[in-house]
Parts: structure tokens; sequence; C-alpha cells
């Protein structure tokens, strides 16, 4: 393989699972790269200027060229490096990979975080509407070891949202979202996950993490006051 | 082998068009299946059982959902045809960044057009009008989106165009007169045999709105 020279840098955020989920990647692929943590409350002209258009991170920046949302920014890393594939080769289980990792982000996600979010009764809801998705997921998981089969794929690495950003929740919200009696193939697929010394590397320590989440809630709890 | 090349839409669906597109361009022969939306069949039951929407691809049985991911699935599977993605790494994550974009103008048409009413309405045109100025200035002057070639960003936003009057009358405004290039941009793509067999008329989707809104119980 003929060297050439590049400049890989992500502009990303240490407690979020979009971020985290491309380090994860790019380690898989052991790509070097210069990561630089933003701060979100005072946007840098570097991440203005990188993606204009959400102005969110994460952003890949490679030899210079920025490349935005991190699903978007998984298929181009595995596109542009191409051992070590995340993605199936298959185009039906790419398809189905792509259909998980967006019911991860567009169903799980955006429905998890009303359980942060909310107090009372519509996070009791929020709790049930959470576990009904998890289900399906859990499902999927029975007779398998990751999500992608034998070993991590394109959609464990967008699920460690669940394995590591909602399940870490729990403890801070006091809630068992997911418990293992209703989801022993989840907790199973977790330890997995730990077991892989890549996600181990790459997520968020978990005592400074839950402090994170503990104080994002009570920021939250204190604007819908 | 013989592909069997089945689609499950709903003739007044943005998405689905998508996908009887992709499938145009590419010249494959399918089999296309009205549904109910209001009386959901077995066949997308079962073949959507996540979701339960429209459009479901189901290609030698198996079901693809989603539909860019099926346009997607549409390029990678006959790829010998006209390539609706571009082949640089780059430029293809750019076209999936607009795909996605052009996705989440969803919310803000759900608020003008299905139940909010005054500031929320408001707020929902507002929203759409913004949206679509970004994906007009990432047109420019160009032909299409991925420049002289018809693809993917096309595909993803055409859809929208057979709602644009539904969209002007429920909203009193007009599009033209806030993104003209999109227009021009449009009116070129129907054009295309792939879209004017797939895009179905403006007038009989407006017309339909009402209907709609009563079947979805809302004034």
């Amino acid at each position: 393989m003929a060297e050439r020279s590049e400049e890989v840098k992500l502009l990303g955020m240490w407690a979020s699972p979009f971020s985290r989920r491309v380090e994860i990647a790019l380690t898989l692929k052991g790509l070097p790269y210069e990561f630089s943590e933003q701060d979100i409350a005072n946007k840098s002209p570097l991440l203005l200027q990188s993606n204009p258009v959400h102005k969110m991170i994460p952003v890949l920046l490679h030899n210079g060229k920025p490349i935005s949302e991190s699903l978007v920014i998984l298929e181009y890393i595995d596109d542009t490096w191409q051992h070590n594939q995340i993605l199936p080769q298959d185009p039906y289980d790419k398809a189905i990979a792509r259909f998980w990792a967006r019911f991860v982000d567009e169903q799980i996600y955006v429905t998890a975080m009303k359980v942060v979010g909310k107090v009372g009764e519509e996070r009791d809801a929020a709790v049930e509407a959470t576990r009904d998705l998890l289900k399906l997921m859990e499902k999927e998981l029975v007779g398998k070891d990751f999500l992608g089969g034998e070993s991590l794929g394109f959609v464990d690495i967008v699920a460690t949202l669940v394995a590591f950003w909602l399940m870490r929740t729990e403890e801070v919200v006091g809630v068992k979202v997911v418990p293992v009696e209703m989801f022993p193939e989840i907790h199973r697929w977790v330890k997995n996950l730990l077991d892989v010394d890549v996600i181990k590397k790459c997520i968020p320590p978990e005592g400074e993490h839950l402090n994170y989440i503990r104080a994002r809630m009570d920021s939250l709890k204190l604007k819908s006051v | 082998m013989v592909d069997e090349v089945i689609l499950l839409g709903y003739w007044p669906s943005t998405f689905g068009v998508r996908t009887r597109i992709a499938l145009e361009e590419k010249d494959i022969k399918f089999d296309y299946r009205e549904q109910d939306l209001f009386n959901k069949s077995s066949l997308l039951l079962e073949m959507n059982p996540v979701h339960k929407k429209i459009p479901v691809l189901i290609h030698n049985g198996k079901p693809v959902c989603e539909s860019l991911i099926q346009v997607e699935y549409i390029d990678e599977t006959w790829p010998g045809k006209i390539p609706l993605l571009p082949s640089d790494p780059y430029q293809r994550a750019q076209a999936k960044f607009w795909g996605d974009f052009i996705d989440k103008m969803v919310p803000g048409l759900v608020r003008l057009m299905w139940g909010a009413k005054g500031e929320e309405q408001e707020a929902g045109k507002k929203e759409f009008i913004e949206m679509l100025k970004t994906v007009e200035s990432e047109l420019g002057d160009k032909t299409y989106f991925g420049g002289e070639a018809f693809g993917y960003v096309d595909i993803a936003l055409i859809g929208y165009y057979c709602w644009f009057d539904a969209f002007e009358k429920y909203g009193n405004f007009s599009i033209e007169a806030q993104c003209p290039k999109i227009i021009a941009w449009a009116k070129s793509c129907i054009k295309r045999d792939s879209v004017a067999k797939s895009l179905p008329d403006s007038e009989k989707v407006t017309e339909l709105v009402p209907e709609l809104k009563k079947k979805m119980g809302i004034e």
C-alpha cells in the first residue's frame, strides 16, 4: 500500500455518543487522528466553518475536507479505508444494517432522551416507549454475539449509544430502563462489547461520564421549571 | 435468475416516489402495489413490522425499508446501469449528508400541513422555507445537485415537488418567490422519464389533503 500523507482530524466532544462512535471506527481501522475537543456552548470558528449547516459535532476533517453527520462519517471512513470493514459487503445486509442504525438514532435515541428530560408521568411514558423499542433490538440479538453477527459491526458501533449512554443514564435517573430480566440479550451484548479492546479504549470513563449526565439532567430540569 | 421486485407504496407519498424513480432510472421491472394506509395489508405488516410504513421494496422476497436506504440498495444491487450515487467517497458522503438534510425537512412540513395552528404552523412553514433555501444554495447554478448527472439528492428532493402546490395553498406563500432555483431545477427533473412516470399529479395531491386530514382526525 502506497504511503499517503493523510491528515485526519475529528472535531468532537468527549461525552457525545455520536463523537465516540467515530473514534471507535477510526480506532478499529488503526487510523491515527487528531482529536479536537469542542466547546458546544462556545462554538469554534473551525466548527462553524466546517459544519455551517448544523453547527454540530462530530465533524471529520480529512485532508482539510469536512464530513458531517456521524452515520455519514462512519460510511465515509469505511469507503475510504477499506480494510477491517465495518459495514457488511452484501447490499442487502448493508441495507439492513443501515435500517437498524437509523432505528437507534431516530427512534431509540429520540425516545430515550425524554427519559432524561422529563419527570413524573411523562418520564414513565418515555420509559415504556423506550422499552418497546429496545424489545426489537433484543430480538435482533438472539443467537448472535453482536448486532453485526460474530463480530462487531456498524450497528454495534452506532448502538453503543444504548450500551454506554442510555444504560448509564439509568443510574442517574434512578430508573432501570433496561432491566436484565426484561433484556437478557442486551445485557449479554454489553458484556461482549466490553471485551473488545477498541470499545474499552473509546468509551468515556464511567465516573466522569455519570457526573456529566447528572449535571445535564439537572440543567434540563431547571429549564422545564 | 429473474429478479422479482415488488414495491409497496402509497401514491401521494414523497418517499415512495423516490424509490419508484430509482427503479425507473435503472430500468428495473417492478410490480407496484398500492397500499391503503388506513387499512394496512398483511403483506405490509409482515414486510415492515417495525414501522408499518411504506415504501417497502421487496427484492426476491426480502424486504428493504426506508426510502433513501432503498435508493442506495437499488444503486448497489444494479450497479451496471446509471449510477445514482457518486463513486468518489467524499462526493458520496456529501450526497448522503444532503439526503439526510432533506429528510430533516419533514417535521417542519408536518407542522405546516398536519394539525398545527397559528404560531406553531407559522414556525413549521418558516423552518421549511429556511431549509429549502439552504438546499437551494447547495444546488447553486448546477443542473442537478451532483452537477451534470441526475442522482441521489435530486431523487431525495423531487418527491416533495408534487406537494408544493399543497404547501403553498395551506401555508399561504409562494415557493417560487422564495426559492426560484429550486423551481427551475424541479422543472428540469420532471422532463426525465423516470420522474414523469413516478410523480403523482400536484392537483390530485392537493385535492387529497382535506380527505387525509379527516382520516387522520385532524381539523
